[in-house]
């Protein structure tokens, strides 16, 4: 009973980042690899996109730090980066908060991307939380399985 | 859940990316079709691979990678005779960029990231014009 109702909390959680808007497909294709060899294979890459999340924010908040001296064209490519490692994942609201950003560079508009910068900060942390959520939680309802099997 | 289709199991595969989740990913899709793959991380190494003598039937290549980019590499290889099948797959999409890319002599270009519908194509279209 208990482990339906984890189960179900589960697809629940899933659906709800879609119905929210912030995953998109590209999330299904990475589950759809997933398989019995690489039974982690979803979580093991988005591990791999905190760790790149953390190092770009951590630049682009140096390069924002010269803040009478920007160079929009590094800003711009530390963000394509970004915006590239958020679609790899398809985390949908991040990358239109670095879509977003890379419109106030090539405008040149230093408050415009310090706001965006907040707001992309914003949602990537609230989408990792999220995640670890969903991840944990997918644990506990894959242990409990893999126990009730062997019994 | 992914189930294997092995209809591509015959062929072998060049994965070109810094980025090491679009190399995970690309490389499962592949390793999922039955394709032996190999990555590479940036476009110096993907022409130093042939020079050794390797060959393969596809290579998916980034545009953008330290080092030597996908365009330069893309022209390297073809100067060097290599005819496998070259997609682009990157996250650049302005018509000029794109244009670029073709021009150094790709076969195809995809958006990044690449898709299992998509990868079938390819796949497919490589195992037509090679029938074995």
């Amino acid at each position: 009973m208990e482990k339906n109702q984890s189960r179900m909390q589960l697809v629940a959680m899933k659906q709800s980042f879609f119905d929210q808007g912030l995953l998109d497909e590209q999330f299904i294709q990475l589950e759809e690899l997933q398989d019995d060899v690489n039974p982690n294979f979803v979580e093991e890459i988005v591990i791999l996109y905190y760790g790149d999340s953390l190092r770009l924010i951590s630049s682009i908040e140096q390069a924002l730090k010269e803040r009478n001296l920007l160079d929009f064209n590094k800003l711009d490519t530390l963000m394509h980066q970004f915006t590239g490692s958020s679609s790899s994942i398809g985390a949908k609201k991040v990358k239109a908060e670095c879509n977003l950003f890379r419109e106030y560079c090539r405008a040149g508009n230093i408050e415009g991307c310090m706001k965006s910068f907040q707001q992309c900060k914003k949602e990537y942390a609230s989408l990792r939380k999220k995640l670890e959520a969903y991840f944990q939680l997918a644990r506990q309802v894959g242990s409990s399985e893999a126990a009730c099997r062997s019994k | 859940m992914a189930s294997p289709q092995n209809f591509a199991s015959k062929l072998t595969a060049l994965v070109v990316d810094d980025h090491k989740i679009y190399q995970k990913v690309h490389q499962k899709m592949l390793n999922n079709f039955g394709v032996k793959s190999h990555v590479v991380e940036n476009g110096k190494e993907a022409v130093d691979i042939h020079w050794h003598g390797k060959k393969f039937d596809l290579i998916l290549m980034d545009m953008d990678m330290p080092i030597m980019n996908g365009i330069e590499a893309t022209k390297e290889l073809r100067a060097m005779g290599v005819c496998s099948t070259i997609v682009g797959v990157t996250s650049r999409s302005t018509e000029e960029e794109i244009l670029k890319f073709m021009e150094a002599g790709l076969d195809d270009y995809q958006e990044k990231p690449l898709t299992i519908p998509k990868l079938t194509s390819i796949l497919h279209k490589i195992i037509n014009s090679n029938p074995i």
